[in-house]
């Protein structure tokens, strides 16, 4: 149990929606009052899944919670992001998703047909991506005190050999791979929900990661340095967070960053960034120099990896933060999500 | 994407940049405001200053209607909204712009109905959708959104729907400009002319700042390529010794404005006498009301509105800010007290704001990157 010698840093008298939204704030009420109370002062980065040690073996474990609205949208659906999102938390942590229980927090009122059309979904994900569901828990709430259905995940991993993924290994002159294009998952939340009178032909891109992980893996090994699947807050909040971890600039090129036309189209509209927009089937890998084209040649020769990139590179300076370098050489600082432009996304 | 990456080509930008260097007496400094927070936005987001000689110094204009809100008019928009079955609606810039007790993101959590919209046209729709509550959509914004404004006011009286109603802070930019070349501290050798504005109010409305005051106007889009061509437009009439207002933004914005739409803002407002902005006090003539002909979908003639009066915070400097005199970084508070996620001004929430903009693609940029990129 905590002490009371352990320091709360959080001083916000009440919760937000920025307090989920994947940036600033999440960080703050996480390293303010979670770590600080649960884990004592010795904790190290937090990274996407946890590393325990049972009888020497080491084991990848993580979870995740998944509130989106609505429930089913182009590309995907709330079950398949359960399974997904939990395998791609321990796939960017270095770890074959084994097995995954479940957490069902059910509406009164809910058509079992909607609640059957989601477990379908979460069997069909869990096949596709190899991964056992080994149990579960339901708990049903009043009409009114939830929306539809609320999943959480909990999944554990082996890890793979050979990779030793750390904020700590990250150099100046390593890369900054991009598996794919981003900003489709966010996107395609924001305009499901009908809010807006825009329409696009998109979909979400939500996918389990691990075969590009291994394959990143297999080619490069301990060349790859660190990965992150960019969810909330988008790639530019996980790409912060790396600059904070490790202490150095990360520089991206934007004519590099591959984002598609509709995306672009309307964050246009919609005054957004991609940068800070939200993805659930892609991932960002920091690879030494020396090994980033091998890693972009292995990304891009497995299937889902042919849009992959090398975005940018690791720097010394802008010490902790990111840089993007625009079309035309101007530079511009890239900050972590701010607030929260697109609630319950995923 | 067509009619934005013709204006996004890297050579033709680098060649802008050349032209500007080229154009620009390196005995004189010039001080140029664009007087559009979307001008303002833009020209840090694609990191235009890198482009720009160290001669040639941008001053950000009052040109972001959420930052010269006084925030008394915040304070009495959710007052209102407090009442019971009360919808809140504004745009999203709103959302975190701090009134006294909390800005409408924090009433949403704390339980009050507020919505996001992205027209007063969605602000409608929920009224016709919510018919046993109150829409109450809180306007704002200059020329550019107060004819969507005004027509979706034409179509609730048309339709004779009573559960909505307009909270009005529509400025007009004309009297903002006048005041701040009114203003003793400022020199300034011309304007990038605001382009959305424009293309309601047109470009005659500027010529008395060419003919009387001696400053060339460049009416501008929004683009990398078009504010380089518009300083490009103001650095030749500089040159020349000449001050006209010409149009870069002949794409979209029509000399005479668009007849219609004024059309719809004449039917639906009359100016007030008064009003207050923030960082520049009482402007007079500088705001619309809505005509007692539309009463029953003003919310300030159908309830009974506090009319709050709340001084800025005295460490804060939003109105030198505004005004072109400090920029961003030399508040004090800037970066410390004042952040994009606790903002003590509203320069530092909206994204047109010049202090957000400057606190999120400027700040903390290395000296020597930003050296690297203009040489």
């Amino acid at each position: 149990m905590a002490t009371p010698a352990t320091k709360i840093r959080f001083r916000e008298p009440q919760i937000e929606m920025a307090h989920g939204a994947g940036g600033k704030a999440s960080r703050r009420l996480v390293e303010g009052l979670f770590a600080p109370l649960l884990f004592g002062s010795a904790h190290g980065p937090l990274g996407d899944a946890a590393q325990i040690q049972i009888n020497g073996t080491r084991i990848a474990m993580t979870t995740d919670s998944f509130v989106v609205k609505p429930l089913r949208f182009p590309g995907g659906s709330i079950g398949e992001l359960a399974i997904n999102g939990t395998v791609n938390d321990l796939a960017v942590s270095g770890a074959r998703a084994e097995a995954i229980v479940v957490t069902f927090v059910l509406e009164a009122g809910l058509p079992t047909d909607v609640l059957e059309a989601e477990v379908r979904a979460m069997a069909q994900a869990a096949d596709t991506a190899g991964v056992m569901i080994a149990g579960g828990d339901t708990k049903v709430v009043e009409h009114g005190k939830a929306d539809h259905m609320y999943i959480t995940t909990t999944g554990v991993g082996r890890l793979l050999s050979g990779v030793e993924i750390s904020p700590k290994s990250v150099r100046p002159g390593d890369k900054v791979l991009l598996s794919g294009p981003i900003g489709d998952h966010g996107i395609t939340i924001l305009l499901a929900r009908g809010d807006l009178d825009l329409e696009a032909d998109l979909r979400s891109d939500t996918r389990s990661v691990f075969p590009l992980v291994q394959a990143l893996v297999s080619a490069v090994g301990a060349g790859v340095r660190w990965m992150r699947d960019p969810t909330r807050g988008g790639a530019a909040t996980s790409l912060n967070e790396l600059g904070r971890d490790c202490g150095h600039g990360i520089v991206l090129f934007e004519e590099k960053l591959p984002v598609r036309d509709s995306v672009r189209g309307a964050c246009e509209l919609l005054g957004l960034d991609p940068l800070h927009i939200a993805n659930e089937g892609q991932f960002l890998a920091i690879v030494s120099a020396e090994h980033a084209d091998a890693a972009l040649q292995a990304l891009r020769e497995t299937p889902g990896g042919d849009e992959a990139a090398v975005i940018g590179e690791v720097r010394e300076e802008p010490a902790g933060a990111v840089l993007v370098t625009t079309l035309y050489g101007g530079n511009r600082m890239v900050d972590m999500l701010v607030g929260d432009p697109l609630p319950r996304i995923c | 994407m067509k009619y934005v990456d013709e204006f996004r080509t890297p050579e033709l930008i680098g060649k802008a940049g050349d032209e500007i260097r080229r154009l620009a007496d390196p005995n004189r400094h010039y001080r140029i405001m664009e007087v559009c927070g979307g001008h303002t936005h833009a020209i840090y987001r694609f990191g235009l200053k890198d482009l720009l000689p160290d001669n040639v110094e941008l001053i950000h204009g009052p040109g972001c209607p959420v930052c010269v809100l006084p925030m008394g008019r915040i304070d009495d928009g959710l007052s209102l909204a407090a009442q019971p079955n009360f919808i809140f609606a504004a745009f999203g810039d709103m959302m975190r712009v701090p009134g006294t007790h909390g800005s409408p993101l924090e009433y949403k959590a704390r339980g009050m109905d507020v919505r996001i919209v992205y027209s007063p046209a969605d602000a409608l729709k929920l009224a016709r959708n919510n018919p046993e509550k109150h829409v109450m959509f809180f306007a704002i914004g200059f020329e550019t959104t107060a004819p969507s404004t005004a027509l979706t006011l034409m179509r609730a009286k048309a339709e004779g729907l009573h559960n909505f109603s307009a909270f009005c802070n529509h400025v007009t930019i004309i009297p903002a400009i006048r005041a701040i070349l009114d203003s003793p501290d400022m020199r300034l050798d011309g304007f990038v002319g605001p382009g959305h504005v424009s293309t309601v109010i047109g470009c005659r409305p500027y010529d008395w700042i060419a003919k009387d005051e001696g400053k060339p106007v460049v009416v501008s889009g929004f683009e990398p390529l078009d504010i380089l061509q518009s300083i490009m437009m103001l650095l030749r009439q500089l040159r020349k010794g000449e001050a006209k207002v010409e149009n870069q933004y002949k794409r979209v914005v029509p000399w005479e404005g668009n007849r219609a739409a004024l059309r719809a803002m004449g039917e639906v407002f009359e100016l007030r006498p008064y009003f207050e902005w923030r960082g520049l006090g009482f402007i007079s003539q500088s705001a619309l009301k809505i005509r007692a002909s539309y009463a029953e979908w003003d919310s300030e003639q159908r309830f009974s509105v506090p009319g709050v009066r709340v001084t800025d915070p005295k460490a804060a400097q939003c109105g030198e800010v505004l005004k072109g005199v400090l920029k961003p970084a030399q508040c004090k508070l800037f970066g410390r007290e004042c952040t994009p996620e606790q903002p003590v001004g509203a320069l530092m929430v909206s994204s047109e704001g010049s202090c957000a903009a400057y606190y999120n693609y400027e700040h903390r940029k290395p000296v020597t990157i930003a050296n690297a990129a203009a040489n």
